[in-house]
């Protein structure tokens, strides 16, 4: 690439030399490509687990809605076979999702975090379909407004089934 | 000599520099390509980052890695718990404080999980979560 002075004649140019620059910015990116990753967003489900609170603990009086017990069965499998809330059963997980949106809606603004769900796994059930049901359970995204709308906030899991045997 | 205009190139080429800069991410993010996690439509990354993370990733055969080291069962897990917890004193702060990250495989055992769970409990670690990937299928 020549420097062109507009208003010298083209006599006393300047060489730039491009090759080692030219060789410089490849090698760059060459590196931003090789470390070049696509990451997936990844997200967390909070919950507060103290160990005090294996023990079924006397519900709070001040409780609007009793815990629900949300009990997910498996087949041989793995996969999932069966899902009840206290004793109500359920096909799938939207079902489980509109059951759970109505109650918690009913209960006022304050349902939200009122509401305690305990879930009960098979051990054997694939983690996929526990993240699944707390999924349907601790909220939805609004399509409007494309925002997190909490339903339930208190998830547990029950004590593990084959060391501890399921108190009820 | 005759050269040719270098200029458009080296325009385009440090407009893909510039992009893969942008985009580079250095964040040491503790993934393992032996954890696929579940996908959840709620899972959106945290506003703020967590303050005392542990991680712990079950794979799906129920080995956990932490720190880099694979623990093939959960009992095995104590001792770096115990670590954990003392560094966590070291450092004045309780246990209780800390929250464990948990990156379990999408097909692994919910029991392992809670296993994880309750030896992390009797090590004193009361905050937990559940990472999921964000589920953009929707």
């Amino acid at each position: 690439m020549k420097i062109r002075r507009s208003t010298s004649s083209g006599k006393d140019t300047i060489e730039l030399q491009m090759t080692p620059m030219i060789d410089i910015v490849f090698q760059l990116l060459v590196f931003f490509i090789m470390t070049f990753k696509i990451v997936s967003l990844e997200g967390d489900f909070n919950i507060q687990m103290p160990l005090a609170s294996q023990d079924e603990g006397l519900p709070d009086e001040n409780d609007l809605l009793p815990p629900m017990r949300l009990t997910l069965t498996a087949n041989d499998d793995g996969q999932i076979s069966g899902i009840s809330l206290n004793d109500r059963t359920f096909t799938s997980f939207p079902e489980l999702h509109d059951y759970i949106a109505s109650r918690v809606g009913d209960a006022g603004p304050s349902g939200s975090e009122d509401a305690e769900v305990e879930l009960d796994c098979d051990y054997h059930l694939r983690y996929e379909y526990a993240i699944k049901a707390v999924t349907a359970v601790s909220g939805y995204v609004d399509r409007d407004t494309d925002e997190i709308v909490r339903l339930v906030e208190k998830i547990r899991f029950t004590p593990p089934r084959e060391n501890a045997e399921a108190t009820d | 000599m005759h050269e040719g205009d270098l200029t458009p190139m080296i325009d385009m080429t440090f407009q893909l520099i510039a992009f893969f800069m942008v985009l580079i991410n250095f964040t040491q993010s503790e993934t393992d390509d032996r954890v696929q996690l579940p996908q959840s439509t709620l899972a959106k990354p945290p506003e703020e980052a967590l303050e005392f993370p542990i991680t712990l990733q079950l794979t799906r055969q129920g080995s956990v890695i932490i720190g880099g080291t694979e623990v093939l069962s959960i009992e095995g897990l104590r001792p770096y718990l115990l670590n954990e917890a003392t560094v966590l004193q070291q450092r004045e702060q309780q246990a209780s404080e800390a929250t464990v990250i948990i990156r379990a495989h999408k097909d692994a055992q919910t029991g392992k999980v809670q296993d994880l769970i309750k030896i992390c409990q009797e090590n004193g670690f009361e905050k937990f979560a559940l990472r999921a990937k964000e589920d953009v299928g929707n």
